[in-house]
């Protein structure tokens, strides 16, 4: 059998940064927005069966309305616990996933671009999302959301600094 | 010094023969068709020549409107007719130099010339239509450009006009033969002649007027020759079935090896000191260059039967690739001995006996199987309600299947690691093997689903160019720890470099050095 226990590297698992506090909250009222449309059909559905009297009224829209407030008030502060980064001296660690966790570390050497996005929900809360390209088509880009958005421009120059001259 | 030149004159003929071909069916549609009634024929005759006619007049203005420019440090393309569109290339930027001929052009002496960029198929800049000789010298001098700006960045000196057979002799690493093509084709043995019968049968329904989709027509039919069948009597019957599973067998080895002799006729892969060079088929002609230092990895893969012959094929992964595949394959069908020498010319090492192996995990394994064989359970329950009794065996039987299958294909799912490469195993009727360098890795990600993170063990994604690199079912102590040794090697070289000569001491000095600190810890 060669399932020989390997040493652990140290820090591995350790000293993971925790994203911005507001990123909890936009990712709150993203699960709001996506729950609005369902709302709106369990209404529609209540509307049209109203007349039929088959059954009390509420039996779908109260059912969906639960769901929806156990989602926005449990989900984003979960999934914001399951994020979290880790700044290297020459790699970013990126961890993210409830159910399937992902866990990607790239070196600065490899990254060929470097952007800073911010919807409009993000630049509300004042966080911007930073999204690392390499040229591995497996983790062709990966992305870090829920940064401060001088932290992100910050992060980006420093890993701009990195990356060598003969690469640009 | 920059020319600016325009494609081959004679590209226009294959324009225009093109157009040709595309006018036929609409001619044929009316002709087919009652439009126009007894005057149609002249008038599909008509719409045909205008066709061609307007596909001449576009190719023509096409290749008037094409021009392009070798420059100092780009190739540049204008063309377009109304929108005119300029597309730049550096010499840098170019992974190599691909010539196709297909068969009409080949019949002119024409070939199209591809640069490959690794931007991706659609993107890569193409001229249509060069004569061979004008396309060759194009991809020496591109070769030559690069090679000036690898050594030193001084001006380009050399002369374009240099003779351009000089640098193209090389040592012929595997080629193909007749035989080997044949047996090679009986393992490609392949159906798909039916499923191009049927596409045709669905083109016939359209054009004529025999509605072959018609049920009733072709019951009729069958119960016709059914009948016939019938009054033969039992052991005619078995006689004509047998007939009948042979006459597949033939054309489906027939189809397989016309395929393959036609894609692979004169199969020969060449080692120079540029890199390696890829030529085959029969009909259409390609001609391949890949630089040795570009290739990001090795994929050996095998077929379910020819793995019992002991055949195995080889593909080089890198940034430019084959039509839809991920990877060049340089030796289709070859055995171990012979693709242990090209993979040495290439710079990688096959896995042997020193290598040490890890298997993935057995709690992955147990898994899988559960998995599979719930499946399979679930099915049996409506199975044993609905169906008639003994139906529910089956699904339960495939169960049995399912176990026994992920348990055999454990034994092929494993995966190493040694100083310079990682190794991937994985299948299980046909197993491949995935070889890369730790160098030419551009990420690592440990992802676990919900089974895998309660179990402990995770998939171990390695971002590589040009391909996908996978190890499943790994530990997760071995993972993490492997993570940590590829980035080390990682780290240790910037992206710029990789192209560079491997700096041998410095990077065996870091390895070494970071294995001591990793084995202090």
């Amino acid at each position: 059998m060669d399932q020989t226990p390997v040493p652990q590297p140290p820090g591995d698992d350790d000293a993971l940064t925790k994203l911005h506090p507001n990123y909890s909250h936009a990712l709150r009222v993203q699960t709001t927005l996506t729950a609005i449309p369902f709302l709106v059909g369990a209404l529609v559905l209540e509307a049209v069966f109203r007349s039929e009297n088959l059954f009390p009224s509420g039996v779908i829209a109260g059912p969906v309305l639960l769901i929806a407030l156990a989602l926005i008030i449990r989900i984003p502060q979960t999934r914001f616990n399951a994020r979290g980064y880790q700044m290297g001296a020459d790699r970013l660690r990126v961890v993210r996933g409830l159910m399937f966790r992902a866990d990607t570390v790239v070196p600065f050497g490899r990254v060929q671009h470097i952007d800073v996005n911010q919807g409009p929900l993000e630049r509300f809360f004042g966080i911007a999302t930073l999204t690392l390209h390499t040229a591995g088509n497996h983790n062709a880009s990966v992305s870090l959301p829920g940064l401060g958005e001088e932290l992100a421009r910050d992060m980006r120059e420093d890993i701009r600094g990195h990356i060598r001259r003969e690469t640009l | 010094m920059s020319e600016t030149r325009r494609t081959a004159p004679l590209g226009v003929v294959i324009g225009a023969l093109g157009s040709l071909q595309n006018a036929v069916v609409p001619a044929a549609a009316i002709a087919f068709s009652g439009v126009g009634g007894s005057g149609r024929y002249l008038l599909a005759l008509g719409v045909g020549i205008a066709a061609a006619l307007i596909g001449i007049g576009f190719s023509y203005l096409g290749w008037l409107r094409t021009t392009y420019t070798i420059g100092e440090a780009d190739i540049r393309v204008d063309s377009g007719l109304f929108s005119r569109a300029a597309r730049s290339v550096p010499y840098e930027r170019i992974q190599d130099v691909s010539l196709e001929a297909q068969l009409l052009p080949r019949l002119l002496g024409l070939v199209a010339v591809k640069f490959e960029t690794g931007a991706g198929g659609a993107d890569d800049l193409a001229l249509t239509y060069l004569t061979a000789e004008e396309g060759e010298r194009l991809r020496q001098l591109v070769r030559e450009r690069r090679e000036d700006e690898e050594a030193v960045p001084s001006p380009a000196g050399t002369d374009a006009a240099a003779p351009p057979a000089a640098a193209e002799s090389g040592e012929l690493m595997f080629a193909m033969d007749t035989r080997r093509l044949v047996t090679f084709g009986l393992f490609e043995f392949s159906l798909a002649v039916f499923a191009v019968l049927g596409g045709a049968l669905q083109y016939l329904d359209n054009v004529t007027s025999i509605d072959v989709w018609n049920v009733d027509l072709w019951y009729a039919w069958l119960k016709e020759q059914g009948s016939t069948v019938a009054t033969l009597g039992p052991y005619a019957q078995a006689l004509a079935a047998a007939a009948g599973l042979v006459g597949l067998l033939l054309i489906g080895s027939i189809t397989g090896v016309v395929r393959t002799v036609t894609r692979d006729w004169g199969f020969a892969l060449t080692r120079s000191a540029r890199g390696f060079r890829r030529q085959r088929g029969l009909f259409t002609r390609t001609d391949v260059v890949m630089p040795a230092h570009r290739v990001q990895a090795l994929e050996i893969g095998t077929g379910l039967l020819r793995y019992r012959f002991g055949w195995h094929s080889l593909g080089f992964v890198s940034l430019a690739q084959d039509d839809k595949q991920q990877s060049h394959v340089v030796a289709p069908f070859a055995t171990m001995a012979e693709i242990a020498p090209i993979a040495a010319a290439a710079g990688f090492r096959l896995p042997d006996e020193t290598t040490a192996w890890h298997r993935a995990s057995t709690r992955h394994r147990t898994d899988l199987a559960l998995r599979d064989a719930v499946i399979f359970l679930l099915a049996a329950i409506p199975t044993a309600i609905f169906a008639p009794a003994g139906f529910a065996l089956i699904p339960l039987g495939l169960a049995v299947l399912a176990v026994g299958a992920n348990i055999y294909a454990w034994k092929f799912r494993r995966h190493a690691i040694d100083d310079g490469q990682v190794y991937a195993s994985h299948g299980f009727l046909s197993p491949r093997q995935e070889i890369a360098t730790r160098l030419k890795l551009h990420s690592v990600e440990i992802a676990q689903g919900p089974i895998a993170r309660m179990r402990g063990y995770a998939t171990v994604h390695l971002g590589l160019a040009g391909g996908s690199f996978a190890m499943h079912g790994v530990p997760i102590a071995q993972a993490r720890a492997l993570r940590a040794q590829v980035l080390e090697t990682i780290t240790a070289t910037d992206f710029s470099r990789l192209d560079a000569p491997p700096p041998g001491q410095a990077l065996s000095g870091a390895q070494s050095g970071f294995s001591a600190n990793f084995f202090a810890t």
